[in-house]
């Protein structure tokens, strides 16, 4: 290893990188986009659903009902003339589901009980059809504690649920999305910038050129390292700061922890791209391998949005030998737990192994050979 | 006729001639299918949670018995007391913590409100969610039980809730046909958007506009390969969805089989105007791939367009994958037919048509 020579390759790794556009877009402004594009598209919270509701003989008994309904900011309350009308409206997507309040409910609710209250869901969208479910049986409670202060008797649920929510007590689905997309923007820069850059060399004909000169091997993947590290460090403080600014996300957890663990993760990615490059040696091989192995998983295995400890213990081995799945877990916790060493030490040293088994790899499987 | 066969002939060839081509076209999408469907669940399972129960009496411990006994409940711990609790919560250990208290038996049995304390983990907020709603079933479950064996007052009215399509309210039945969806369109797109640009670069694009083919001619020759091999994809996913992973498919196969088609249509037509566009192969990859993920993000296929802001709903207007998951999940859980799915055609076939337009004005007006 001679410094010299290394700062060279490394001098020359960075003109071209700031010659080229397309590198700085893929570090600055591929963050940028897809932080907007998730941030703003992607949410889990259902509010102002639409629902029907049809009360066969409106009274006093089934006002105090759909005024509940009304009032919460779950519901979009559309009101519907009968059950044909409604089962119509379901059909055509208009309602995600309708509440039936049939003609005998004020007779029941005041003399024999308990009157059904008939609910009637779209399951296509299992996940919001259980959401809707939850918010509708909240607004019953509210409804029948309200009758039962008014009547002054006993209490209907004996045992009644307190429900404390901890790191993030509105459940805003952005706060636990956005921390987890840096993984995939990272995933996504590390991978996708490396991957192209070794096999554009040999696509164009200069790695032979790298060769005939004395520069080692290791050199010349160090050279390629060191920037791109640089770059993807950059990308990774932009989202930071979007996140913590722009969608207000909290970070509780300290700074140093957040920069050790991208460090660490940059280092797994960049690693695996520079792997998939040296193998492929082909820029469109290597990209199409990178986007499959890397951007996908990333974004489905590594329990960014889909719980990993609810998927079959198959697909859970598989999530061990991703790397994102160890950086969401790391993500997660540091925004919006904080310094929690139980999750985070096992998880860096998880990264930590893998970045010393890629570059190894990859340093093994490079020769100063031509074939 | 025969020169557009021949014309077809040759971009097949040119698509499947190498085996990583056809491997990519084929290998990938499976395993996605299969590891996809498996994975993107919302639905829990093992939920792993802790007990912290001081209360000496018995219901107590029938409530704690109702969640050790739930199927998508484990229990991994019980503490004489909340001290060590937050530490399990805090390194996911435990979701969540049901904490009875001592009073729990006494104030039942005296007609007293006996809550009954829930800590749980919120860092991933659906996941809390869901786990909430199962945990707020058992309970109502559990005074309904309480109220019948020990008297008290009844509720005045109870919620029966039916769910329409899909009545075990499955994740998978909702995902799996997202999937046949988006499968294709990563195909199809990467497919056409590769095609006229990989003749530009290796310069035999030039070539094919001084024979006697028309411009729209040479157009069809690179759309027919993406249509038939996104159909015959689509057709082999929607056949693994029903067979292997047990989707119902209940409304018309004319009416899937249209609204792919369309579907197709407008997609090649949005790759071909990507690749007329590019330059170079590495732009057109770039190309599809910054449409292909927003394309995706706002379809609908994991998250509700109902809950984008009012302006971003806007958008998804002109995204073909928007249309198709309607039909998808139309005719899979809905069991629609043709006539119940026109409004989501007329957008698609506007989309192609304009699509396919554009592309072969670029396609062109670059060789200029």
């Amino acid at each position: 290893m001679n410094v010299g020579r290394l700062r060279g390759l490394i001098w020359k790794e960075s003109v071209q990188i700031l010659r080229d556009p397309s590198a700085l877009a893929i570090a600055f402004v591929l963050p940028l986009f897809l932080l907007l594009l998730f941030g703003y598209g992607v949410s889990l919270n259902a509010e102002h659903v639409p629902v029907g509701v049809i009360a066969d003989h409106p009274n006093p008994q089934t006002e105090p009902f759909i005024a509940t309904l009304r009032h919460s900011r779950y519901f979009d309350v559309h009101a519907l003339p009968s059950l044909p009308a409604a089962r119509a409206a379901m059909a055509r997507r208009e309602i995600s589901g309708f509440v039936w309040l049939p003609g005998d409910f004020a007779r029941q609710t005041l003399a024999t009980g308990p009157a059904a209250i008939g609910v009637a869901l779209n399951g296509v969208d299992a996940n919001t059809a259980r959401l809707v479910e939850g918010y509708l049986t909240q607004s019953w409670q509210i409804w029948l504690a309200q009758m039962q202060q008014e009547q002054a008797s006993a209490a209907a649920f004996p045992v009644g649920l307190q429900t404390r929510i901890w790191f993030n007590p509105a459940l805003r689905s952005r706060d636990y999305l956005v921390p987890g997309l840096i993984a995939v923007i990272m995933t996504l820069i590390g991978a996708l910038l490396t991957a192209l850059v070794v096999a554009r060399e040999w696509e164009r004909g200069t790695m032979e050129a790298l060769m005939a000169s004395p520069v080692t091997m290791a050199e010349i993947l160090l050279g390629k390292l060191l920037p791109y590290f640089v770059l993807g460090m950059g990308g990774m403080v932009l989202s930071v700061v979007l996140a913590v600014t722009l969608f207000a996300v909290p970070l509780q957890g300290s700074l140093w922890v957040l920069t050790g663990a991208s460090a660490l993760f940059l280092l797994v990615a960049l690693g695996m791209g520079l792997l998939i490059s040296s193998l492929a040696r082909n820029q469109f091989v290597a990209g199409q391998i990178a986007i499959v192995v890397t951007f996908l998983p990333a974004f489905i295995l590594s329990g960014f949005i889909f719980d990993i400890r609810s998927m079959p213990a198959p697909i859970q081995f598989i999530t061990h030998i991703l790397p994102a799945r160890y950086f969401v877990s790391i993500l997660q916790t540091v925004f919006l737990a904080g310094n929690v060493w139980p999750v985070i030490l096992p998880d860096a040293a998880a990264l930590a192994g893998m970045a010393a088994f890629f570059l190894g790899i990859t340093l093994w499987r490079s020769h100063k050979r031509l074939d | 006729m025969a020169r557009l066969l021949a014309l077809i002939r040759k971009e097949f060839l040119a698509l499947l001639r190498d085996k990583a081509s056809r491997m990519v076209l084929v290998g990938p999408p499976l395993i996605q299918l299969l590891v996809f469907s498996y994975a993107a669940t919302f639905d829990l399972a093992n939920i792993p949670f802790v007990v912290i129960n001081e209360d000496p009496g018995f219901a107590g411990r029938q409530v704690v018995a109702r969640f050790a006994g739930a199927p998508a409940f484990r229990l991994v711990a019980s503490l004489p007391s909340t001290e060590g609790m937050a530490a399990l919560i805090d390194a996911r250990t435990a979701l969540l913590a049901i904490h009875v208290d001592r009073d729990f038996t006494r104030n039942l049995l005296t007609h007293r409100p006996a809550p009954l304390q829930i800590v749980i983990d919120g860092r991933n907020s659906n996941t809390a969610a869901v786990a909430l709603s199962y945990a707020s079933n058992i309970v109502l479950d559990y005074d309904a039980e309480w109220a019948a064996m020990h008297g008290g007052t009844r509720a005045a009215a109870t919620l029966d809730v039916r769910a329409w399509y899909n009545p075990n309210l499955l994740s998978r039945w909702f995902v799996v046909p997202g999937i046949v969806g988006l499968l294709t369109f990563v195909v199809t797109i990467l497919v056409s958007g590769l095609s006229v640009v990989r003749e530009r670069e290796s310069g035999t694009f030039d070539q094919l506009l001084v024979t006697p083919y028309r411009p729209w001619e040479i157009l069809l020759g690179k759309a027919v390969p993406g249509l038939v091999i996104g159909a015959g994809e689509a057709t082999l996913i929607a056949v693994v969805a029903v067979f292997w992973f047990g989707v119902p498919l209940l409304g018309s196969l004319l009416a899937l089989a249209l609204g792919l088609l369309l579907f197709l249509v407008s997609a090649i037509g949005i790759g071909l105007m990507i690749s007329s566009l590019a330059a170079t192969q590495q732009q057109g990859l770039l190309g599809a791939f910054l449409f292909l993920v927003p394309a995706i993000i706002l379809s609908g296929f994991a998250t509700p367009i109902a809950n984008m802001p009012e302006a971003v709903q806007y958008v998804t207007y002109l995204n073909p994958m928007r249309y198709l998951m309607v039909i998808l999940r139309g005719t899979f859980l809905e069991g629609d037919g043709v006539a119940d799915l026109l409004g989501q055609y007329w957008p698609l076939a506007l989309l192609g048509a304009a699509s396919m337009t554009a592309a072969a004005r670029l396609a062109r007006r670059r060789s200029e």
